[in-house]
């Protein structure tokens, strides 16, 4: 990858564990200790119950492609075209959607549905998560 | 005094261009002299004034003036105005002027809406965009993947009508060559569309992100649009024929571009219909924000001109939307045929079509019912406008 370093998140108490859970090698979301919803983005708050009892909880790390573009207009100086920009459906937390890259695989070969699982790139001490299809 | 009703009593538009090197607090004010000589009314009996997204420093081409430098400006005695971006879209500008003179706080108000990104993409010194610092908010979750447009965004929804429903690139490319045969009939597209689109030079284009193509995609343009709302209570103070707001809608979902099952025209466009007694069978033309060439296509299923997953059936051919269809759509040329006037476009030809002055591109068939819409994405806002 010659790409450029990613555009970085400005880090918080609420979306930390979201952008360093990777250093673990898991995917974590955050979740609300009283009506067990996810929460994501994260937020101080449920959008649920409004409760401010919050934790991040580990998913499998698997998940499934709702629906993906092929990128291939150059938008910031450097990032290899194309790319494939995807919204993935994290398996263990329903309703939330991750958009994310998927790597590792040709852009021509994803599909709706495609059964993916995390991997994460880290960059400074933010581990991104990516997706690559399960073979 | 407050009045039941609200109307659009005036329009206008300054040039429409890309890069021009007018200023545009005078591009503003060129489309505002338009709309008052439209109206009938002077500067002296302007009580308000209301535009989106209001003046952004961080972004000086995407927002170029606010309402109070225009009321400064224009020696504007206001009583009442607001400028800002936490709206359901572009055309909540107009909607927040109506309720204002519904309530009586002002009878006749500007609304404005001024895009300046072409030329200040073509002269960075003057309008330069702030940058720099770590990502707040939802773009964090967007930004760091590359998925750095609006298109981006959009696309993925535009893919899935592609595989759960069979949406074909000749279909969806019907909105695009639909916009520039009606951007020939617009002196105003001059700068923006030359000719006429092909299906075959459609096809051949480069793609942006897929499926949306390069003609897919609006162009940054330079222009200001402005539409006058006055009181119900104040029209015989009006010479031109009063275009009623007869219902207007808007939504949020989410906050965020990423998490919304469906694109916010789903919500609005159901909503507005439980504001009237009109249905959609009764509309005559629709004027539909087409930043990306897919989003008509989910106010067609939103508002209910057919089913949720079939619009590119709906459209296919193109027949339809033509000028001469059963249904109109962008009879100006959109936003991809007659420049990136972000929304305010969509008002401003509601009220030509309505009042039977689109000359050319007028249509043919009865016109008593237009709906204008803005957005999109997480958030949309739609105008019922009638003449009755």
């Amino acid at each position: 990858m010659t790409n450029p370093p990613r555009m970085r998140p400005r880090i918080d108490e609420y979306n930390r564990p979201y952008w360093t859970a990777g250093a673990e090698g898991t995917l974590k979301l955050q979740k609300c200790n009283s009506c067990s919803s996810f929460n994501h983005p994260a937020l101080p708050v449920c959008r649920q119950c409004q409760s401010e009892d919050l934790v991040y909880d580990a998913l499998p790390g698997t998940g499934a492609i709702d629906t993906f573009t092929i990128n291939h207009q150059s938008w910031y100086p450097g990032v290899e075209v194309p790319y494939v920009i995807a919204r993935v459906r994290p398996d263990g937390a329903p309703g939330v959607i991750l958009t994310t890259n998927i790597v590792n695989c040709d852009v021509d070969v994803v599909r709706p549905g495609d059964k993916v699982r995390v991997l994460f790139d880290e960059q400074d001490g933010i581990w991104f998560p990516l997706f690559e299809k399960v073979a | 005094m407050a009045s039941k009703e609200a109307y659009i009593t005036g329009v206008g538009q300054s040039e429409v261009g890309v890069r021009l090197t007018r200023h545009p607090l005078l591009l503003t004010i060129d489309a505002v002299k338009e709309a008052l000589a439209d109206a009938g009314l002077t500067v002296d009996q302007i009580d308000g004034v209301s535009t989106y997204p209001g003046k952004m420093s961080g972004q000086p081409g995407f927002s170029p003036v606010g309402s109070e430098e225009l009321a400064d400006a224009l020696g504007i005695k206001s009583k009442w105005h607001t400028g800002g971006g936490e709206l359901p879209a572009q055309l909540a500008a107009i909607g927040n002027a109506a309720m204002a003179v519904k309530q009586g706080l002002a009878r006749h108000i500007i609304c404005f809406r001024t895009v300046y990104e072409a030329a200040a993409q073509a002269r960075p010194d003057e309008y330069r965009p702030a940058r720099g610092g770590d990502l707040p908010g939802a773009m964090q979750y967007l930004m760091p993947y590359w998925a750095m447009s609006a298109s981006n965004w959009v696309a993925q929804y535009a893919n899935r009508h592609v595989y759960k429903y069979g949406m074909k690139r000749e279909q969806l490319g019907q909105i695009a060559i639909n916009a520039h045969r009606n951007a020939q009939l617009n002196p105003r597209a001059r700068n923006i569309s030359k000719k006429e689109l092909t299906l075959d030079e459609y096809m051949e284009a480069r793609m942006i992100t897929s499926p949306l193509c390069l003609w897919d995609c609006d162009r940054y343009s330079d222009c200001s649009t402005v539409v006058i709302v006055s009181a119900g209570d104040a029209l015989d103070e009006v010479k031109a024929t009063p275009i009623r707001i007869a219902a207007m809608a808007g939504s949020i979902d989410s906050f965020s571009w990423d998490q919304p099952e469906w694109t916010s025209s789903y919500d609005t466009g159901r909503d507005l219909w439980t504001y009237t007694d009109y249905t959609v069978k009764d509309v005559d033309t629709v004027q539909f924000y087409d930043g990306f060439a897919f989003l008509p296509l989910t106010w067609l299923e939103g508002l209910g001109f057919c089913e949720r997953g079939s619009a590119h059936e709906f459209i296919d051919g193109g027949h339809r939307i033509a000028l001469d269809g059963e249904l109109p759509l962008n009879t100006f040329g959109g936003q991809l045929g007659a420049g990136r006037l972000h929304g305010f476009g969509f008002a401003h030809e509601s009220v030509v079509q309505l009042r039977g002055e689109g000359g050319a591109r007028q249509i043919k068939n009865k016109h008593q019912v237009a709906v204008a819409t803005s957005g999109g994405g997480p958030m949309a806002a739609a105008l019922l406008l009638t003449r009755d």
